[in-house]
């Protein structure tokens, strides 16, 4: 079990803050898209079984099964959640992420959800996603999976793909997609080699190397649906 | 009487929760409130955020409540569900560091004796 002591405060006002309907705020999600949420869902769903594969090699087998539960969870709200502003629609599937996946990966899946969520909050209501921005929501919710994962890059986690990727988004304002889609392959691949420190893996210590990280993948796959949606976007 | 701290055991496992709350229930008895909670809805292995903070809800005492966890994601998952409690709630539960059942028998026999929350984390952690 990691060490407690000392631990930056995880974030807690994003997570119980209900959202009342604001009229003076403009009504949908801008860039934020029914397609987007169905595509991800789509390929996590299609990934099941490599995802648990990945996972019976290093963890306990249930990574596939559990994205795919959160996947049939966020397809079912993706037409209704973009109808609402953006923090609200972040906020309720981070909350459909955490009560539907389980897992490790719900919580923080769910936590870089509702840090999103909070950081949107920030944004000028009813912007369209650039670049720039989803790079500032993007940080947001890859500090949360580092608070609550107690993690950092180099562990053998989804973090060797979100923070990669993220740099990839943030070099430039325009969006180079390709750059962040082979930051997210390669730090994919990148997890093959190392030795986890987290999570179940862990326990197995040397024995993990040699197999890619299932959070890693299934970070990866979502990362090349959203810069699929922002590509098609612009 | 004054108001106990309670436990609550989050396992992956519903046997392992159950078994570890007849294990505290044999040392203890029926003086603090104990409930275990394990796997998710559907009885597979795991955890789940809902289930744990009804858990949690179904135990609340003003002394605050203990919890003890297995896993990894049986101690992300009690943290998002801690975090969803009211904040007034949110503030008396604390996740202890300790194995689940030594941490579970300790915390245990100090709440039952009338330790303040901070005193029962102790004891599971420091055993
Ligand atoms: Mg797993």
């Amino acid at each position: 079990m990691s060490d407690r002591t000392g631990r930056p405060q995880p974030v807690r006002a994003g997570c119980r803050r209900p959202f009342a309907p604001d009229p003076v705020r403009p009504a949908r999600a801008v860039g934020l898209t029914a397609d987007l949420l169905e595509a991800a869902a789509r390929a996590l769903l299609q990934a099941e079984d490599r995802l648990g594969v990945l996972d019976t090699a290093i963890g306990d087998g249930d990574h596939g099964r559990n994205m795919a539960r959160g996947a049939r969870a966020v397809a079912g709200i993706a037409r209704d959640v973009v109808e609402r502003p953006l923090p609200e629609a972040l906020h309720r599937l981070g909350m459909t992420v955490v009560n539907s996946v389980g897992g490790a990966a719900g919580p923080l899946y769910g936590s870089c959800l509702l840090a999103m969520a909070q950081a949107a909050e920030t944004e000028a209501p009813g912007r369209p996603i650039d670049p720039p921005m989803l790079a500032r929501l993007w940080a947001a919710g890859v500090e949360a999976v580092k608070r609550r994962g107690r993690s950092d890059v180099g562990a053998k986690t989804m973090l060797d793909v979100l923070v990669p990727a993220l740099a990839a988004l943030s070099a430039s304002p325009r969006l180079t997609a390709e750059a962040v889609r082979a930051a997210a392959e390669a730090g994919l691949a990148g997890t093959g080699p190392m030795r986890a420190t987290k999570g179940r893996a862990a326990y197995l210590g040397d024995r993990s190397v040699g197999h890619l990280d299932p959070g890693a993948a299934s970070a990866a796959l979502i990362i090349e649906r959203v810069i699929d949606a922002v590509e098609a976007g612009r | 009487m004054t108001a106990r701290v309670s436990l609550v055991i989050v396992s992956h496992s519903p046997g392992i929760a159950r078994g570890t709350v007849d294990m505290v229930r044999q040392m203890v008895g029926d003086e603090i409130a104990v409930v275990g909670v394990g796997g998710r809805p559907d009885g597979s292995l795991g955890t789940d955020c809902p289930m744990i903070r009804a858990a949690i809800e179904s135990v609340y005492s003003k002394a605050g409540v203990a919890v003890l966890v297995d896993l990894g994601g049986a101690e992300t998952n009690s943290e998002m569900a801690i975090e969803q409690l009211p904040p007034a709630w949110a503030d008396r539960v604390t996740i202890c560091d300790a194995a689940i059942v030594e941490g579970a028998i300790m915390a245990a026999t100090e709440a039952a004796a009338g330790a303040d929350l901070d005193a029962v984390r102790r004891a599971a952690e420091e055993y």
